[in-house]
């Protein structure tokens, strides 16, 4: 079960400054970027769906914190979060979101399809649950490699009821994959409450089923998150455990810009009371008290995460749209190998 | 040259680049210690183990996304299906996983993967087994797709499949495995994807068709010949990206064309291979384009309501003739 070590037992090193600095400015990073991609989206800089994880930025930073840049990490639609906390520039990011050439996947992608292959970030997926057997995929990689990396998976709690997850599941335990499996669950699949999709809503508890070590923990928290990854990838460093991690979470914004307040299936008063559990605030307080970071620290990194997402905000705005001959690049790689076309 | 089965030749073409690559690997259902359900991966555990040959669970979209994930970070996997019509499971992992990553990636990450198994009429398998699924395929771009009709083809397009850095389809046939042939000893012998053969010569009309129907057509074409009606064939080999050039060039030749093709008709290959030959060369053609096609119905159990449903020989003649302009003679 879940416990609120923070970073004292084996696994997470102890937090100093420059971890709080880390988690902090990555959790307001992550908010930053998505506050201001809602009024590019407003404005009509941004199209089709945009999906925020406002609420969720805990999970992301406390996950990725414990990684090595030679670990892979793989996520769904609602992927801005990982992708920043595994290292992507947001720059790129914020023009990827624009549709314009500098973006990550030069404007081809979009919101829902970041891919950051510099640093092993695999993307950005939309088909609920078919990401889950790629990551399988990597794992299996790395064992026929006979590398010492992990991968992490990101998917919501909307993905568990598709039969991908058990496929995935099942593979992952069967052939002894180094899988962290991170499902964000933040109770809705878009307006489709825990309650009303699955049969078993405690959902670490599938895990068990397939022989896989799994807990809940608080998605809040962004130090139980931490604590919880670092155990998951050292065993899965040292004897290819996966694990099944439910990170309890909340989103504080509708499922896309186009649910703008996620009013119909839920209460006003729930959202309310859900923001108290804010991971930002709550990680601030704690670093200040404890005396990780000082209240001019905590002001330093808002100015360098505000500056960052202007400035990202800025590349976007000025890169140019990709030209239309790019329409038809990058549908299949040239051969390499002497196979004629 | 040695004469082996198109199931051997198969066989060989794994073979050989396993060996030549060490991250190429073979994954499915029943491919490692059961040797394949068709026999392919005879073989193949014994002579290079459980890692490289991977026994599968049955779970075609958990093993084919397995296969799309390990090939975005390098390795090369060969996928089978045990028919290709368990790759309707997969469908999504094959549309939308492998076939749009490197576009979606702004080309970060290809899938350099092969996807291989048997599909097509085969023999009293009924409906759900003996769909012609090339056509749920050629739609996608990023997507290759192959239709291999001798052991030659067999070997030497599957090895290209292997080597070739995207997701290739490629569709064997149950009723083909048995068919022997001439087959190059030379381990680098490929054959490219994307280049059609004419099988064999003809004066007066171009029929294009690949595997069974390619052989049905050689013998439609062997009766005609006797009535003074010389029939030219071409074996696309490569369904996307289509060799059209040679498919023009023999039209442009002959003057007349007729497709054969095992599936229903309605949107199939034929409809494309008739579209772009008119678009190409309508000035060059002497009759309108004929389809021979596969009944727009399942496929039946019962033998002859089977029969019924994929083109016969007789069909095909008498397409030949029309286009011809040689009915009764």
């Amino acid at each position: 079960m879940a416990q609120k070590t923070e970073g004292k037992k084996a696994g997470a090193p102890p937090v100093d400054g420059a971890l709080a600095r880390r988690l902090l400015g990555d959790m307001m990073l992550i908010r930053r970027f998505e506050e201001k991609a809602a009024e590019a989206y407003a404005l009509g800089k941004i199209g089709g769906f945009l999906h925020l994880s406002i609420g969720e930025e805990a999970v992301a930073a406390g996950a990725m914190s414990v990684l090595r840049s030679d670990d892979y990490a793989i996520s769904t639609y609602r992927e801005h979060g990982h992708c920043l906390a595994k290292g992507a520039d947001p720059r790129r990011a914020m023009a990827e979101l624009y549709g314009r050439r500098d973006g990550l996947s030069k404007g081809k992608g979009g919101s829902m399809h970041l891919f950051d292959k510099a640093v092993n970030f695999l993307g950005g997926h939309a088909i609920v649950g078919a990401h889950l057997p790629l990551a399988a995929g990597v794992g299996f990689a790395i064992n026929y490699e006979g590398g010492d990396q992990v991968c992490t998976c990101f998917f919501g709690d909307g993905a568990v009821p598709e039969g991908e997850f058990h496929e995935a599941m099942n593979l992952s335990a069967l052939w002894k994959l180094p899988m962290i499996w991170i499902c964000e669950n933040n109770r809705y699949a878009m307006g489709t409450s825990l309650e009303r999709a699955l049969a078993q809503t405690e959902i670490w508890k599938f895990g068990e089923v397939y022989g896989i070590p799994a807990e809940p923990v608080d998605g809040m928290d962004v130090l139980a998150i931490r604590d919880v990854v670092a155990r998951a990838v050292e065993r899965a460093r040292t004897d290819k455990t996966p694990a099944l991690i439910e990170a309890r979470t909340y989103r504080f914004r509708g499922h896309s810009m186009r649910d703008p307040a996620g009013a119909v299936y839920r209460t006003k008063e729930e959202v309310e009371r859900e923001k108290l559990r804010d991971p930002i605030p709550l990680f601030r307080e704690k670093a200040i008290k404890a005396d990780w970071l000082s209240e001019a620290d905590v002001r330093a990194i808002e100015k360098d995460v505000n500056d960052r997402i202007d400035d990202a905000v800025a590349f976007a705005d000025a890169s140019p749209e990709p030209p239309v001959e790019w329409l038809l690049t990058d549908i299949y790689k040239d051969n390499t190998e002497g196979v004629g076309r | 040259m040695a004469l082996m089965t198109y199931r051997e030749a198969l066989n060989l073409a794994l073979r050989e680049e396993m060996t030549r690559d060490p991250r190429v690997f073979v994954i499915g259902e029943e491919v490692g210690l059961y040797e394949g359900a068709y026999k392919v991966t005879q073989g193949l555990l014994k002579a290079f183990g459980p890692k490289r040959v991977v026994d599968t669970p049955i779970a075609e979209s958990g093993f084919t996304g397995v296969g799309i994930g390990a090939a975005m970070v390098g390795l090369r996997p060969v996928v089978e299906m045990m028919t290709f019509n368990f790759a309707l499971l997969a469908l999504d992992q094959i549309v939308n996983s492998a076939a749009k990553m490197y576009y979606m990636s702004g080309g970060q990450y290809n899938v350099p993967i092969v996807i291989r198994g048997p599909g097509g009429p085969a023999h009293q398998l009924a409906a759900q087994h003996s769909q012609s699924m090339e056509v749920y395929f050629y739609h996608v771009p990023g997507l290759k797709v192959v239709r291999p009709s001798t052991p030659m083809d067999a070997k030497g397009l599957l090895k290209s499949a292997i080597r070739d850095d995207n997701p290739v389809v490629f569709i064997e046939s149950e009723t083909l495995y048995a068919v022997k042939g001439e087959v190059p000893d030379d381990p680098d012998f490929l054959i490219p994807l994307g280049e059609a053969v004419v099988r064999r010569e003809g004066r007066d009309v171009t029929v294009i068709a690949y595997m069974g129907m390619m052989y049905r057509a050689m013998e439609a074409a062997e009766d005609l010949e006797k009535e003074g009606i010389s029939v030219e064939i071409v074996d696309p080999r490569t369904l996307r990206p289509m060799d059209t050039a040679t498919i023009i060039g023999s039209v442009r030749k002959t003057h007349r064309a007729v497709v054969v093709e095992a599936g229903a008709g309605f949107a199939g290959m034929g409809s494309e291979i008739a579209a772009f030959i008119q678009e190409s060369a309508f000035d060059e053609l002497d009759a309108p384009v004929e389809r021979v096609t596969g009944a727009n119905a399942p496929m039946p159990y019962a033998r002859g309501l089977e029969r019924a449903k994929t083109p016969s020989k007789e069909r095909i003649v008498e397409a030949i003739r029309r286009v011809c302009y040689a009915e009764g003679s």
